[in-house]
């Protein structure tokens, strides 16, 4: 697919000199073509078929591990008393962490007018419904009797009972519900313009009919465009503050807790930034590969690369300084169980995850501070790598090291996940991809109609 | 070139908005069904092995509930009579009769009669009829009309629901002890006020207490 | 339900059980005695058969069952699917997940699409008028015989099924308490493994068969009047068998009657004829006693009547605020043991240098001629030690008592009953009594004449009833092997277990509460044992054997009993005394008299063995939780937690931090033991306090015909033990192999990390600061919480603990298994951490590791009242009570194990698989108390302080508008224990014992800093050292983070 001549526009003075969010030489047309066609080709790229494949047989394994658990119990994994949750639960929240990079670039971007969000906000959405869709399997698979989990919704039933309002876990419902539905309509809403774009372009009379009913009938007139914008921004305004919601809920689950390494005030910040900081790092590892795959470097500039890295290293930060406010409060809480806790972190049997998690979170993207790093591409991939893989670990040290030692040594234990145990959690990454392969193969992977308002023919500019 | 017939906008709108009633329906559906008598067997006779009649032995003849239940008042169990209690009527009445021929062969051969059990609760849930027949809860309360039953059937649904109606709010259902086995038994006073009255009287536990998990499930 | 089981069930031999007309196998002519000179072919494959058929069961207990159920649904219900049982709980097969989703979406009460199915009612034919179903269970009183000595019952029957073991209050060896083993005996009746038939050469036999053998086989013995007849028993406390045994030594005078207890007390017998010239029992008194010596004797958890040692000794540990009344014990011990665990002073000693020692003190206390010049030099604290002790016993003479353990030389006990003598403590706080077993001899020298005999040819015929003495012989009396040679081999025992596979005849063994019988207490006072049960698999009591060999073969065990005691009864209302004698469950007048006896001098001392050149001393004990091996099968004592080891499920060489350093042994390496040119593979436990240089195994396991939990647990420790040497063996080798061997440990971590968990104090400190308990942490002022109060006018319920008291002996953890229907999770789930006890005993060390105290500390649910569960739980599972019980309602339980998180004291379990599908076993189904719900995968459960118990009083004071007495309300837990550690009350009643013990000063809560306000309060522990004797370091061991807390 060649990239089609650039009839030139002259940049006008006063424009600014940075990377330019989208590369000079579009039209309307040639962005449109550009997007477009990779759906609507007919000749399917082969590394998709490789990847979706790798993908499915992991999600197969996804498939393998939920059955034998729902067939011999919850015992098939590594729990135990005293750590009754194990990897369920990281990557539980793992992956809502994962999720949350989407709803930002999406929401608060567009209330800040960034406009470098528009080339990577369409699948860094997409990418969110599938990390939510993952995470929402785990409190259910987690439980002793999954197929119960319904009693934790609110519902009139025979036995006259309601769920426990003051747990935790009933508010994760909610928070997590509610941050699913949210993005899934705001993702959807974005999508309708291109729906009909490609309805317009579609050769084949099933994709027609298929995009022609997603597209809801729009006709892209003035007065579509103007309910559209209205109903975008404001679903942009109720996405804000979910953004912080969810992560601040998720971490109720520990902090409510009066586990040592758990009950503290620090968690909800920090669990915010860190959820951030993983979702930017996982928007770069799945970014720098595609704008390659499928040559969209004009429309994934370096500028998208930089900004996301630098939103990293702030956020890493942050996360930074989470950690080292909890080390501080285990001596200033002046309880034995805290101050135990924290140093059981640091020298205790799992010292070797604490501190590659500060190897991963900490040290790496100090890397992020030089500009070299933030413009290279490949770097940056490695760095967004070891950030996933430190956000892991994190949760890991957050759930077991708390659990494994607490007030009473007595009833101290040690936590190894099982088979079952990585076969699930590598499923659900297989889970992930499938679902992102077929979005790439079947819808715009980046906003046709929002890249169209980058490209110069958008300006408007007065007649001399 | 247009893909879609003009009919459907219509359709669309008026899909987008019943999916939601359809979904409400569908939930509405499901609690009707679990509260259903399909569920709870609620108002079905059970078949038995012989035609026993409560009617006719506890309404037309008027047998006291005790004379074969013997332990309801001292056991978390009613009790269901021996096949011996049996006999000691129709040893002498109905002896030949060909309806009475499983009984007397039980008694022959020492086989136990085999009955099919009509109330039955979940097994962690600890039901003790001593207790509510001392406290003033009559058997019609839970069964209803034994004595207007040819076959027994469950007049109650037997939900957990159900049983917190009463422990929430015992005074509605409360009756003299000495009318605990009378059928049909329709209240001088005004049920509320002398609900209230037995309440004090016979010293029944706050609700808190009634409603405490630990008072049925152990 | 499981067809196929059912075809295996009882398609599979038709003709088990003995119905008459059934032909008799082989008719009695056909089978003279074998001729012992020619070698018996058919034994040796018999022997291969024996091998081939090692793992199948017999016939189906179904026709007893039907009696006792009176219905043939319930007998098929028994025979639903045998794998069930299977311990392995990932077992579960693909029926039994619909199963489980089905029964769970029942149980769930989502009932819309499962309805309840229809279940039969099958009430009685003619109503037994005290059976009330549904009603409460009936109690009989009966007892139970455990090495030579009988512990009186009181048993819980539901409906014609024993489920429940308590102690019987009007019994001298129990005062109500009760010990594990009496508490497991209902685990041992419902053994699924147990023997179900009568077999010959391993094919099955009526009754008949086996009446026509024995009888040819008595007949043959007429001529040489019993010369060629043996009988071999175990230590004999019953004087019914005793009768029936003379009776047959009377018709045959050269017959010989042989008792071998493999954990006896020879020594112990031993001792008192060295000292006394004749067989007598010590009776210590314990409460007597302000200063106690244990000479390596483990007195509070083994022993005749230890409950009673127990009792008597903890009366003693009670304290009020002037500290007065306090005993002091000093314990001299080898293995770290309950009893050194209590000591307020303990000297680790090889238990080969304990008589020494007992010289050194005898000289001490005045007996010159002690000879403890005989003994070598020894460390300066030792020779400190002794002196202090010497003083503080001449300052309360009369007021003091030294025990002598059974594992320790009969000099020893000769040394500590000459100073008793002289510290004129005998008839003050030791008396001495005829030995409550029928006939006292020395078992050792006895079964070696018989091994000899048998080797000899000498032996034609072999009646062995109870015991398994293939196994747990002597090893150099080649018992086995010698078995062989007799030409009739008859073994009355529970099991198909070693030797009956060596026997010709194997006869299933009635289960105590399967039949009548008697027994005497240590004090002699006898109780009628009387069955709860017919018999499951119509075993048959030793009674009915030995009436087999007399007149009247089919003499009932009912009859025999009664004919015993009908002259002692007094014959004119015989039936009354009788039936008074039934329900005391001791017969008045039985105990025997002390008598006087004088101890002669202190026995010279022997030869000076050489000092153990160079080689390990090995010392020998029975294994705390299955004794001699005879419970190796019974689940419930397999997975019980050892005291102090905390190992469940195997027994392991147990050596001193310092020896295993030497040796360079960490925990689980397995080594080869070499011990008197035997040896055994062994898995290493390295156990703080023990003595150096020395190592104990605990004999017991390593059984290869159990059963499905015995068979293959652990190493054959009898493999080593020899005649020479059978307590303590010196010149011991230890060689690592390389191997490792996985041991399943439940307190992997028993440091207390300078936290206040369990809180101690030498009495002299407690009596300056009384409230020295409150000085450590600081509490949440009362009213200070933010959750609101819960009503006070009505009961609350709450627990006192006395660690003062508590000796950690474990009767508390199986008597709350018994009662609350707990599952058995087998080791591999233990060692995951995943045991489901409801109550366990923490136990702690401080102090120097290689002589350290310890702390013991049972932990059931705190019930708090600001419970961290509750808040976290999603769907109100558990919840607070009206009455301040944090109540678990496991059918509403989704599993989330939040509150198990939540929980600072770990005290919740969880069914991480189907457990319970263990109680799907025909026989185990009746084991299960009706009373409390068995609970399913998935769900969590934890102690509920035995609400089923308090709703059962609730209910009946409401119905006889009553209110409820002190004490009137207890747990499991409180009952069983023989310490009175704990108490179990209504905290709104101020007189009761509860609301007291939580005004004694010593009262704390644990973990109170996080204002939980748990209704469980533990009372403060406070010891008694000498002032003369150097203070022992109170610390806590260091912190070591590296050390893995846990397994896998």
């Amino acid at each position: 697919m060649k990239k089609p001549k650039p009839d030139l526009v002259p940049i006008p003075p006063g424009q600014d000199r940075r990377v330019p969010v989208i590369e000079p030489g579009y039209t309307f047309a040639s962005v449109t073509d550009k997007i477009g066609q990779i759906v609507l080709t007919r000749r399917t790229p082969v590394f998709w078929f490789f990847g979706f494949g790798i993908s499915f047989l992991l999600m197969m394994a996804l498939l393998a591990s939920i059955g034998m658990l729902l067939f011999r119990g919850v015992g098939i994994w590594g729990v135990n008393i005293p750590i009754g949750w194990g990897f369920a639960i990281i990557n539980f929240v793992w992956w809502i962490g994962i999720g949350h990079a989407g709803t930002l670039i999406s929401a608060i971007l567009l209330l800040l007018r960034q406009e470098w969000r528009t080339s990577i906000n369409r699948f860094a959405e997409a990418m969110t419904l599938f990390a939510v869709a993952c995470a929402g399997l785990f409190p259910v698979l987690h439980m002793g009797r999954p197929w119960l989990a319904y009693w934790l919704l609110p519902y009139p039933n025979t036995m006259a009972l309601w769920p426990q309002w003051r747990s935790p876990l009933v508010w994760d419902v909610f928070a997590v519900s509610t941050y699913a539905t949210v993005s899934a309509l705001f993702w959807y809403v974005g999508l309708i313009p291109d729906f009909a774009t490609l309805r317009d372009r579609a050769r084949r009379k099933g994709f027609q009919i298929v995009y022609g009913m997603l597209s809801l009938g729009w006709r892209g007139s003035a007065q579509h465009w103007h309910r559209y914008e209205t109903a975008y921004l404001l679903l942009a305004g109720l996405a804000t503050p979910l953004v912080i919601s969810v992560h601040t809920v998720v971490s109720f689950d520990f902090t409510v807790a009066i586990t040592p390494g758990w009950h503290s005030t620090i968690f909800p910040p920090y669990f915010v930034a860190g959820a951030i900081y993983a979702g930017f790092a996982m928007v770069l590892t799945l970014s720098i590969p595609l704008r390659k795959l499928y040559g969209l470097e004009d429309f994934i500039t370096l500028r998208h690369l930089q900004n996301m890295g630098k939103i990293m290293l702030a956020t890493g930060l942050i996360v930074g300084y989470g950690y080292m406010v909890e080390a501080f409060m285990g001596w200033y809480s002046g309880s034995p169980g805290e101050l135990y806790v924290t140093l059981n972190r640091m020298l205790g049997p799992y010292a070797k995850a604490y501190w590659a998690l500060i190897l991963c979170n900490i040290v790496t993207p100090q890397t992020l501070w030089f500009r070299k790093v933030r413009s290279t591409p490949w770097i940056l991939f490695l760095v967004a790598m070891v950030v996933n893989v430190g956000m892991w670990l994190e949760r890991f040290v957050i759930v077991v090291t708390s659990l494994h030692r607490d007030f009473l040594p007595s009833s101290w234990g040690m936590y190894h996940g099982t088979f079952w145990d990585w076969a699930t959690f590598i499923g659900t990454i297989g889970l992930f991809l499938s679902l992102l392969f077929l979005f790439l193969r079947f819808l715009p992977m980046i906003s046709i109609f929002e890249m169209r308002t980058l490209v110069p023919e958008a300006e408007v500019r007065e007649e001399p | 070139m247009q893909i879609f017939h003009r009919s459907t906008n219509t359709i669309s709108r008026v899909s987008l908005f019943g999916a939601v009633f359809f979904i409400g329906i569908l939930l509405w559906l499901f609690y009707d069904l679990e509260a259903s008598p399909w569920t709870t067997q609620q108002n079905v006779a059970r078949n038995q092995p012989l035609q026993f009649s409560h009617a006719h032995h506890a309404g037309a003849i008027g047998i006291d509930c005790r004379y074969c239940h013997t332990s309801v008042e001292k056991a978390a169990f009613a009790g269901i009579p021996p096949t011996k209690t049996c006999m000691n009527c129709h040893s002498q009445i109905w002896a030949q009769s060909p309806y009475l021929e499983p009984v007397r062969a039980s008694y022959r051969t020492g086989e136990s009669l085999q009955w099919n059990r009509v109330h039955d609760l979940p097994d962690f849930v600890y039901f003790n009829h001593a207790i509510h027949v001392n406290k003033g809860v009559g058997c019609e309360t839970c069964h209803g009309r034994v004595d207007q039953m040819p076959l027994m059937w469950q007049a109650a649904p037997l939900q957990m629901a159900w049983c917190l109606e009463c422990h929430r709010n015992p005074e509605k259902y409360l009756r003299p002890k000495d009318k605990v086995f009378t059928m049909g038994f329709l209240p001088a006073e005004d049920q509320l006020t002398m609900g209230r009255r037995l309440r004090k009287e016979y010293g029944l536990r706050s609700e808190a207490l009634l409603t405490t998990c630990s008072t049925c499930h152990r | 339900m499981s067809d196929g089981a059912r075809e295996t069930g009882n398609g599979e031999k038709p003709g088990t059980q003995s119905r008459p007309g059934l032909p008799v196998y082989p008719p009695p002519a056909a089978m003279p005695p074998p001729d012992p000179l020619e070698p018996q072919p058919e034994v040796l494959d018999f022997r291969a058969l024996a091998l081939r058929r090692a793992d199948e069961r017999g016939g189906r207990p179904w026709r007893s069952l039907e009696e006792l159920a009176n219905t043939p649904e319930f007998s098929a219900m028994l025979h639903r699917d045998e794998n069930a049982v299977a311990l392995d709980p990932s077992g579960v097969d693909r029926r039994d997940l619909f199963k489980y989703l089905g029964a769970s979406f029942a149980l769930a009460g989502l009932t819309a699409c499962t309805r309840q199915p229809t279940e039969k009612i099958v009430p009685y034919v003619r109503q037994p008028e005290e059976i009330i179903p549904g009603g409460h269970p009936l109690t009989y009183a009966t007892a139970m015989t455990l090495g030579g000595t009988a512990t009186g019952l009181l048993i819980e029957s539901h409906q014609g099924r024993p489920t429940k073991a308590e102690g019987n209050p009007l019994h001298p060896a129990s005062l109500g308490a009760s010990d594990v083993f009496s508490q497991a005996s209902l685990y041992g009746l419902y053994d699924p493994d147990r023997s179900q038939t009568l077999l010959y050469l391993e094919e099955i036999r009526p009754w008949p068969a086996f009446l026509g053998a024995i009888h040819a086989a008595i007949e043959a013995e007429r001529a040489g009047r019993g010369a060629g007849l043996r009988l071999l028993t175990e230590t004999v406390c019953s004087p019914t068998l005793a009768r029936q045994i003379q009776e047959l030594l009377k018709a045959l005078p050269e017959a010989k009657w042989v008792q071998w207890e493999p954990a006896g007390r020879h020594n112990a017998r031993e001792g008192a004829r060295l000292a006394f010239g004749e067989y007598v029992e010590a009776i210590p008194h314990f409460d007597r006693a302000d200063v106690i010596v244990s000479l390596d004797a483990d007195f509070l958890s083994s022993g005749p009547a230890f409950l009673r040692a127990t009792r008597d000794f903890s009366s003693r540990r009670r304290v009020g605020a002037d500290g007065a009344g306090l005993n002091r014990l000093y314990a001299v011990e080898s293995t770290p043991a309950n009893t050194g665990a209590k000591a307020d002073h303990r000297l680790p000693l090889r238990a080969g240098e304990v008589e020494g020692f007992a010289r050194q003190l005898a000289a001490a206390v005045g007996l010159g001629e002690a000879g403890a010049a005989g003994v070598g030099p020894s460390a300066p604290e030792r020779v400190k030690f002794v002196a202090a002790l010497a003083e503080d016993l001449a300052k309360h003479r009369g007021r003091s008592l030294i025990v002598a353990g059974d594992g320790q030389p009969p000099a020893v006990h000769a040394l500590a009953h000459a100073m008793n003598a002289a510290l004129g403590n005998v008839g003050a706080t030791v008396e001495f009594a005829a030995p409550p077993e029928a006939q006292p001899s020395d078992q050792l020298a006895d079964l070696s004449a018989l091994a000899s005999d048998m080797d000899a040819g000498r032996v034609r015929t072999l009646l062995i009833l109870g015991g398994n003495p293939v196994f747990t012989a002597p090893a150099d009396f080649r018992f086995g092997e010698r078995l062989q040679k007799v030409g009739l081999r008859i073994h009355l025992s529970p099991h198909v277990d070693e030797t009956s596979v060596a026997c010709h005849w194997h006869i299933p063994e009635a289960h105590f509460l399967e039949s009548w019988s008697d027994a005497r207490a240590f004090d002699g006072t006898a109780s009628i044992v009387q069955p709860l049960i017919a018999p499951l698999y119509g075993g048959r009591s030793a009674h009915e054997v030995l009436a087999a060999t007399s007149t009247e073969p089919e003499r009932s065990g009912y009859d025999v009993v009664r004919d015993t005691w009908r002259p002692f009864l007094g014959g004119a209302d015989f039936e009354a005394a009788w039936r008074r004698a039934l329900h005391d469950g001791v017969i008045p007048g039985t105990a025997s008299v002390s008598k006087n006896v004088t101890a002669r001098a202190v026995p010279a001392p022997a030869p000076a063995a050489p000092p153990a050149s160079g080689g390990l001393e090995v010392i020998f004990r029975p294994d705390p939780m299955i004794h001699d091996g005879r419970f190796a099968n019974n689940g419930w004592l397999q997975e019980l937690p050892k005291p102090l080891t905390k190992l469940t499920w195997d027994n392991a060489a147990i050596v001193s931090p310092a020896t295993a350093g030497r040796h360079s042994l960490a925990k689980e390496d397995v080594v080869r033991l070499t011990v008197g040119g035997r040896s055994v593979d062994a898995a290493v436990w390295i156990e703080p306090g023990h003595a150096d240089d020395s190592v104990t195994v605990h004999f017991g396991y390593g059984r290869t015909r159990a059963g499905k939990f015995g068979t293959g647990a652990g190493f054959n420790a009898y493999a080593i033990r020899a005649s020479g040497a059978l307590w303590i063996a010196a010149g011991g080798q230890i060689v690592k192999t390389g191997a490792t061997h996985p041991l399943a440990c439940t307190q992997m971590h028993q440091n207390m990390e300078g936290r206040d968990i369990v809180r101690a104090a030498n009495v002299a400190d407690f009596v300056r600061d009384p409230q020295f308990a409150h000085r450590l942490t600081k509490s949440p002022e009362d009213g200070e919480t933010m959750y609101p109060t819960y009503p006070s006018d009505t009961h609350a319920w709450a627990m006192a603990i006395d660690l003062n008291q508590c000796v950690g002996c474990n009767a508390c953890v199986v008597a709350c298994q018994a009662e609350n229907n707990i599952p058995v999770v087998g080791k591999d789930q233990v060692r995951r951490g995943r045991e489901m006890h409801w109550l366990r005993i923490d136990h702690y060390y401080g102090g120097e590791p290689a002589n350290p105290q310890h702390y013991l500390q049972p932990v059931p649910c705190m019930h708090c009242e600001k419970a961290p569960c509750e808040l976290v739980c999603p769907v109100e599972a558990t919840v607070h009570s009206a009455e301040g019980l944090n109540d678990m309602v496991y059918n509403r339980c989704v599993g989330t194990r939040y509150c198990s998180n939540n929980c600072p004291y770990k005290v919740r379990r969880f069914n991480f698989y189907h457990y319970s599908t263990q109680f799907r076993a025909p026989s185990l189904q009746m084991l299960t108390n009706p009373d409390v719900t068995v609970r399913w995968r998935g769900v969590m459960e934890k102690c509920t302080y035995c609400v089923q118990r308090i709703n059962r009083v609730k209910i009946d004071s409401e119905i006889g508008n009553r209110t409820i007495r002190d004490g009137e309300i207890t747990t499991a837990c409180a009952q069983a224990c023989p310490a009175n550690a704990i108490v179990f009350g209504d905290l709104s009643d101020p007189a009761s014992r509860v609301a007291q013990m939580r005004k004694d000063p010593r009262t704390y809560a644990l973990l109170e800093e996080l204002g939980t306000r748990p209704r469980t309060t533990y009372l403060a522990q406070v010891r008694n050292p000498n002032p003369a004797l150097p203070e022992p370091v109170r610390r806590d061991w260091p912190t070591s983070f590296r050390e893995e807390t846990g397994q896998l």
